[in-house]
């Protein structure tokens, strides 16, 4: 394996990555507070197209990650109504976001279609970001280390604010929560906002900066590996960073496998058909999540009232 | 002025009713505006959506063909949803007893009969028993949550299914195209009238529901079903076995998706190919609410949904909007649906605005 193999492995698995921990981290808030939202490939998908359009409007990338921010937390108010003001079925209404997303983005899309938007310029000085070697550090778009950096946020919000504390404190017991005072209805709100919000800008990675142009459903189920690995860490911001590049990872022996290209550089990845790689999130997933549900010392355990309507008995 | 809600002493029937018939044509209406005001003619796009498969005589056998899976799908997430389980793994499931049958089939070779294609739609119902026995298993063994399993083995599914067709069972001379050859008319389902698309399955679509009306109202197993659903304590007093429950639920969800799957496959598109998963699995879960969990409710909303579908198609050619736009009406049509789920047990008051210093300005 030659070093500019390497370091364009890095690069891939990074590219990867980092749409679903933006993502899996508003999705850890969400269902931090208690709610389960499967909307996640719809938001992401409505990210994608506004993020695209105000792109294509205004010339100003900047502006277009704001918009996508925006147009997922939009769509995911579609789901907080439902769910916290009529209390719905969770499951069925964040199913219904992910097919309206979906069926939405492709409509506004079409007059999009073959357009190309402006791409974010290199933050770093070309010395660093061209730099055949020095590019694995500062070589990314702006929404990379927007990622990387928004991971000791969470983490630190969740851990060590007060609102952090709240807001926990409303997904593992929200009776409790509201009988001292606190808003569940708010906080949840909130959350799911964040959550689409952060799903947005990880739907704009595939329509900003993977490639300038739009296509229908671009983001290709990622939403969905997105709730895995949330589930995958076990609620744990830190896993969650960990659960991403390890995803990263698979999907890049994914792509290796399938790509006849590489000659026979890793015999042993290549040797095993790309449909068992792109299956391992899932498959973990699952046992991650039976590891969780069978012992109680492993660390991590699902917020007690995910999924539950708050029915408060006043 | 504000609003108010009280519960009803007991569910309204004419909302449980009403409510259904509402969501769809809310949905139509707000249709029509939402695509005039981005600039598409709203009208037209929502008669091609809505009407013109149902005016048009030359659609009804598309109409047919797509409902039949949705129903019988929905058929058995109605069981495992009036029990408070949540398979969403619908998809996964259909796609395994379509492999399931697939394999029955390349195993008996081309010179099968009806014994074989029996045994085919048979080994559907299996697969999608089989594969919804996993989530089965995980949750009565470990209380693993049923809602992500069953979802994520969805998406595990599909990697059997593009292994399977571009490998083992890929069609010799398919011109490396990844999917199964294409099965020899002994192993295909009959045609119901002549000249049209319309399979035997759909007749299996228009009886199950009945069967399943007989199940649910007249039966230990359906009263067993509704009270651990409705009245979990109750049932345990009763002596209702959760864990039995639970496997009821996911094994009849699994077999009736699987046998769908065996029953487009063999009826219908006849060879596996990667856009196999096209989500029935998905969509059958709103035919489900929409059908209000009733098996006769059932069968009426995969027609509407089999609609959508097939309306869809025509808005394409007609107002040149993507397929994919009968998305949101579906969308649409579950999300007035459960919003709609509270009138059914609260009636709605509005009163007149009290005073500020109201202690129930709080609240």
């Amino acid at each position: 394996m030659s070093p500019e193999f390497v370091i364009a492995s890095i690069v891939t698995i990074i590219g990867l990555t980092t749409p679903i921990l933006l993502a899996g981290l508003g999705e850890l808030i969400t269902e931090k507070s208690g709610v389960l939202n499967l909307g996640v490939e719809g938001m992401m998908l409505m990210g994608a197209i506004s993020g695209f359009v105000i792109t294509a409007l205004t010339f100003n990338p900047w502006l277009g990650v704001i918009g996508a921010a925006a147009g997922g937390a939009l769509s995911s108010m579609l789901f907080a109504v439902l769910v916290l003001q009529l209390n719905s079925n969770q499951v069925a209404t964040g199913l219904a976001l992910s097919i309206f997303g979906t069926g939405l983005s492709s409509l506004i899309g079409v007059s999009f279609t073959g357009r190309i938007v402006p791409q974010f310029g290199s933050i770093f000085p070309d010395a660093l970001a061209k730099d055949p070697i020095l590019k694995l550090f500062f070589g990314y778009s702006p929404l990379v280390y927007f990622a990387l950096a928004m991971v000791p946020l969470t983490a630190w919000f969740l851990k060590s604010t007060r609102a952090g504390l709240i807001l926990r404190a409303v997904g593992e017991n929200d009776h409790s929560a509201h009988s001292i005072g606190y808003s569940v209805t708010g906080v949840r709100y909130a959350a799911i906002a964040f959550g689409g919000a952060m799903a947005g800008i990880g739907g704009a990675y595939f329509s900003m900066v993977i490639t300038p142009m739009w296509a229908e459903k671009m983001t290709a189920g990622r939403g969905w590996i997105a709730l895995a690995l949330v589930v995958f860490a076990g609620w744990r911001t830190g896993r969650l960073l960990a659960g991403a590049y390890f995803f990263g990872f698979l999907m890049w022996l994914e792509l290796f496998a399938k790509a006849n290209g590489f000659g026979n550089s890793l015999p042993f990845v290549q040797a095993i058909p790309s449909q068992f790689w792109a299956a391992m999130p899932y498959v973990m997933t699952v046992v991650a999540l039976t590891l969780i549900s069978s012992r109680g010392n492993v660390g991590a355990s699902a917020p007690a009232c995910l999924g539950k309507p708050f029915l408060p008995s006043t | 002025m504000r609003i108010k809600l009280e519960k009803r002493p007991a569910p309204s029937t004419f909302m449980l009713i009403a409510t259904p018939i509402a969501s769809v044509l809310l949905t139509m209406l707000i249709g029509v505006i939402v695509f005039d005001a981005i600039g598409i003619e709203g009208e037209r796009a929502v008669i091609d959506i809505f009407l013109t498969p149902i005016l048009a005589s030359y659609k009804w056998q598309d109409v047919a063909v797509k409902a039949a899976p949705l129903i019988i799908i929905a058929l058995g997430l109605s069981i495992g949803n009036r029990a408070q389980i949540w398979n969403i793994g619908a998809e996964g499931q259909y796609v395994l007893g379509a492999l399931f049958a697939a394999g029955v089939g390349i195993a008996a070779g081309p010179t099968g009969g009806p014994f074989t294609l029996i045994l085919m739609i048979l080994a559907g119902i299996v697969g999608g028993a089989a594969w919804a026995a996993i989530p089965a298993f995980l949750k009565t063994r470990w209380d693993v949550n049923e809602i992500l399993t069953s979802l994520m083995l969805t998406y595990v599914s599909f990697q059997v299914l593009g292994y399977l067709v571009g490998g083992p069972w890929k069609d010799p001379n398919g011109r490396n195209f990844p999917a199964t050859a294409p099965l020899p008319e002994s192993l295909t389902l009959p045609i119901l009238f002549p000249g049209t698309t319309v399979h035997l399955g759909v007749a299996i679509a228009l009886i199950l529901p009945f069967v399943f009306w007989v199940l649910m109202s007249k039966s230990v197993f359906g009263f067993q079903i509704r009270v651990v659903g409705s009245a979990p304590h109750a049932a345990r007093h009763g002596g209702f076995d959760a864990k039995q429950t639970i496997w009821m639920a996911l094994l009849i969800g699994g077999g009736m998706a699987g046998l769908a799957g065996a029953l487009e496959f063999t009826g219908s598109l006849k060879a596996i190919n990667l856009g196999f998963p096209s989500g029935y699995g998905f969509t059958a879960i709103i035919v489900a609410f929409l059908g209000r969990l009733n098996p006769i409710g059932c069968l009426i909303a995969g027609f509407v949904l089999a609609v959508t579908y097939v309306g869809g198609q025509v808005a394409q050619t007609t107002v040149h909007i993507p397929n994919s736009t009968a998305g949101i009406f579906q969308a649409m049509m579950l999300f007035f649906i459960l919003a709609s789920d509270i009138l059914i047990r609260y009636r709605v008051r509005f009163i007149a605005k009290k005073p500020a210093n109201s202690t129930e300005a709080h609240t």
